[in-house]
């Protein structure tokens, strides 16, 4: 048992360490897996963020994901073909640019995460595990049924998008950017969480009525967590995609959305750590059982059973001491 | 278009209806009773498809196909019921979403496992087979309007069961307060897996119906739970009536935009993108729908709570 805090290092560390280690014996595989342990990681931290701090349930965050991933598709592919965005009223072109291409992301993340928000949060509880799935399924087969960009066979891009002063094309330098996101995420989410914003929000979850009495809206509160939850899983989307150098419908598939869950869950809901260490685990046993055995979401699903049932507050609630109050 | 092709696509959604109405029965029942979420619902319609196709090719029977159906579900169901889904229902939905969103996965790779990847084929039986010619000179798939005829009788029966029967009496019962039920000396858990395996197998013999014109395979039941919330939000949770207005409701206009929408654009603009639009703009309709109902009524057409 160690302290939350040296624990939270401690996953900063080794998650740094192995890819160097990995790179320097010319293990360029492994540098690529944590490549996407650190995408999968940040779109963890975005659901967190909504899931573990502000209480929403969102089986839709798929929806933010596939956005941030074709936003880096349609511009990136415009800049491949040389054909502009749009010409009238005024010109937009595509870009390779990783930095232009994030801040798209995470506009059409939030975007369509304050449009689903609006809707999703007049209601509460079971509905709105049921709207956001259902959202987040609307995404899907818009993408499948819009053939301007690939419908269901996706867009492919030929090279990875650029960033000034790096060649993202060497797998330790994207992942080097990968990984800095993740931190930046991580400390940002660490500020939130601490500042009045995030304590109100903290306490919508607990009790929205007390909150209102307080002069504070639950709603415009719960609203922003979801925005701001959003835009973190779009700009994960981004990275995912250049890091597949691909893009299609299965990353708006509710078992994308399902997926980012388990790595909150298999973390510890309300970690700040959780999904980071949720997604290495998934990762290696995507990895080693799928090396084992064809049917390893079989084991994946009665491993995440257990921990339902018999290991409240997931792993880190297993290795650190602090437990956070969640009801 | 022509009046008949109209008709015809009425009857399509109206048949596709009654089969989310099948599925959407038994989550909102389970919900309603047991206040619990069941992503695994899907897959509950997958062994009920999977169970039909395989009596089907051994003995070359629909209707113990159908019943194979039934009884594969209704076990699946009961047996999930005591070993899993009873640690849920004292937890939050989260803990519900997760370990149902976990039956998903082993229920999905286990039957991948057994069937394999490949879709099965489960046959329309031959006395169902071709048109029935309706009033009006309109033929119409016979099968298709079997399936319309037993959603309607599904509906009808529960509705019977639930308003005229001593188990209907302790299912509204156990709907609007749980704990004064079981202090009555009803036993609660025999109930509760009573309504699971009920809504397992409704779930089920959805799948055996549909999987007769689509193909049988994995993952066939998760796109059509997902509709039945959509259903659910729209109708209400907990109500058997709003489910079975809702479900016929998205099922015409999931139908009918379809076809109609692709026109309609045609008249304003370009045949070819006439067609992108509209098969675009009609695969969010129901959404669109949905977003409609909650702006208007956030607990749905006959919710009573939110």
């Amino acid at each position: 048992m160690i302290a939350e805090k040296h624990l939270n290092w401690l996953i900063s560390a080794v998650l740094l360490a192995v890819p160097v280690a990995a790179w320097l014996a010319g293990e360029v595989y492994t540098v690529t897996l944590a490549t996407r342990v650190a995408v999968l990681a940040l779109a963890g931290v975005g659901l967190n963020l909504a899931l573990g701090s502000g209480g929403l349930v969102s089986l839709g965050h798929a929806a933010f994901f596939g956005a941030g991933g074709y936003a880096m598709g349609i511009l990136a592919s415009h800049a491949q073909s040389y054909q502009p965005l749009m010409e009238w009223p005024f010109l937009i072109e595509g870009t390779k640019s990783m930095p232009v291409i994030w801040l798209v992301a995470i506009a059409s993340g939030a975007i369509s995460a304050l449009a689903i928000g609006v809707l999703s949060l007049r209601t509460s509880g079971v509905y709105f595990i049921m709207i956001t799935l259902a959202f987040g399924q609307m995404f899907y087969y818009f993408a499948i049924s819009w053939p301007a960009y690939g419908g269901e066979d996706g867009l492919s891009i030929y090279v990875r998008n650029g960033f000034p002063g790096l060649d993202t094309l060497q797998p330790i330098q994207f992942f080097a950017l990968c990984y800095a996101l993740l931190i930046v995420a991580l400390v940002l989410c660490a500020r939130i969480n601490a500042s009045p914003f995030g304590l109100a929000l903290n306490a919508v979850r607990q009790s929205a009525q007390r909150v209102e009495t307080v002069g504070l809206s639950p709603l415009r509160l719960r609203l922003t967590a979801f925005v701001l939850s959003g835009a973190i899983t779009a700009l994960a989307g981004a990275l995912f995609a250049d890091l597949n150098r691909f893009v299609s419908p299965t990353m708006f598939s509710w078992q994308t959305s399902g997926e980012i869950m388990v790595f909150v869950i298999l973390g510890g809901v309300g970690r700040l750590y959780g999904p980071v260490i949720g997604a290495a685990v998934f990762i290696m046993l995507e990895h080693w059982l799928g090396g084992v055995s064809e049917y390893w979401q079989l084991f994946l699903g009665v491993l995440l059973l257990g921990v339902v049932l018999f290991a409240r507050g997931g792993l880190i609630g297993v290795f650190a001491r602090r437990r956070v109050g969640h009801g | 278009m022509s009046m008949i092709l109209l008709i015809e696509q009425v009857l399509n959604g109206l048949q596709f209806g009654v089969m989310l109405f099948v599925m959407a029965a038994g989550l909102t029942l389970v919900f309603g009773v047991m206040g619990l979420i069941n992503l695994a619902h899907g897959s509950l319609y997958m062994i009920g498809a999977f169970a039909a196709a395989t009596v089907a090719g051994m003995t070359g029977s629909f209707l113990l196909a159908l019943a194979a159906s039934l009884a594969a579900a209704a076990a699946a169901g009961a047996i999930v019921e005591v070993v899993v889904i009873r640690r849920l229902y004292a937890r939050d939905h989260l803990d519900q979403v997760l370990a149902t969103f976990a039956l998903i996965l082993i229920f999905s790779e286990g039957t991948r496992w057994l069937f394999g990847s490949f879709p099965l084929f489960l046959d329309v039986p031959d006395w169902l087979r071709g048109p029935v010619s309706l009033p009006g000179g309109i033929l119409y798939p016979a099968y298709r309007l079997a399936i319309i005829g037993v959603g309607l009788a599904v509906a009808l029966g529960l509705w019977a069961l639930i308003a005229r029967t001593r188990l209907g009496i302790r299912i509204r019962a156990g709907e609007s307060d749980r704990e004064m039920i079981a202090a009555l000396g009803v036993d609660i858990s025999k109930l509760y897996t009573l309504v699971f395996a009920l809504g397992a197998a409704l779930a089920g013999l959805a799948g055996a119906l549909v999987g007769a014109i689509q193909s049988v395979q994995v993952g066939m039941g998760e796109p059509v739970m997902i509709l039945a919330f959509v259903v659910i939000v729209i109708g209400g949770i907990g109500s058997i009536k709003g489910a079975l207005v809702a479900s016929l409701l998205v099922g015409v206009t999931d139908t009918l935009g379809g076809v109609l929408l692709p026109v309609a654009f045609a008249q304003i603009m370009q045949p070819s993108n006439a067609m992108l639009v509209g098969s675009a703009l009609a695969s969010m309709l129901i959404y669109i729908l949905m977003a409609v109902v909650l702006v208007v009524r956030p607990s749905g057409l006959y919710g009573a709570r939110a």
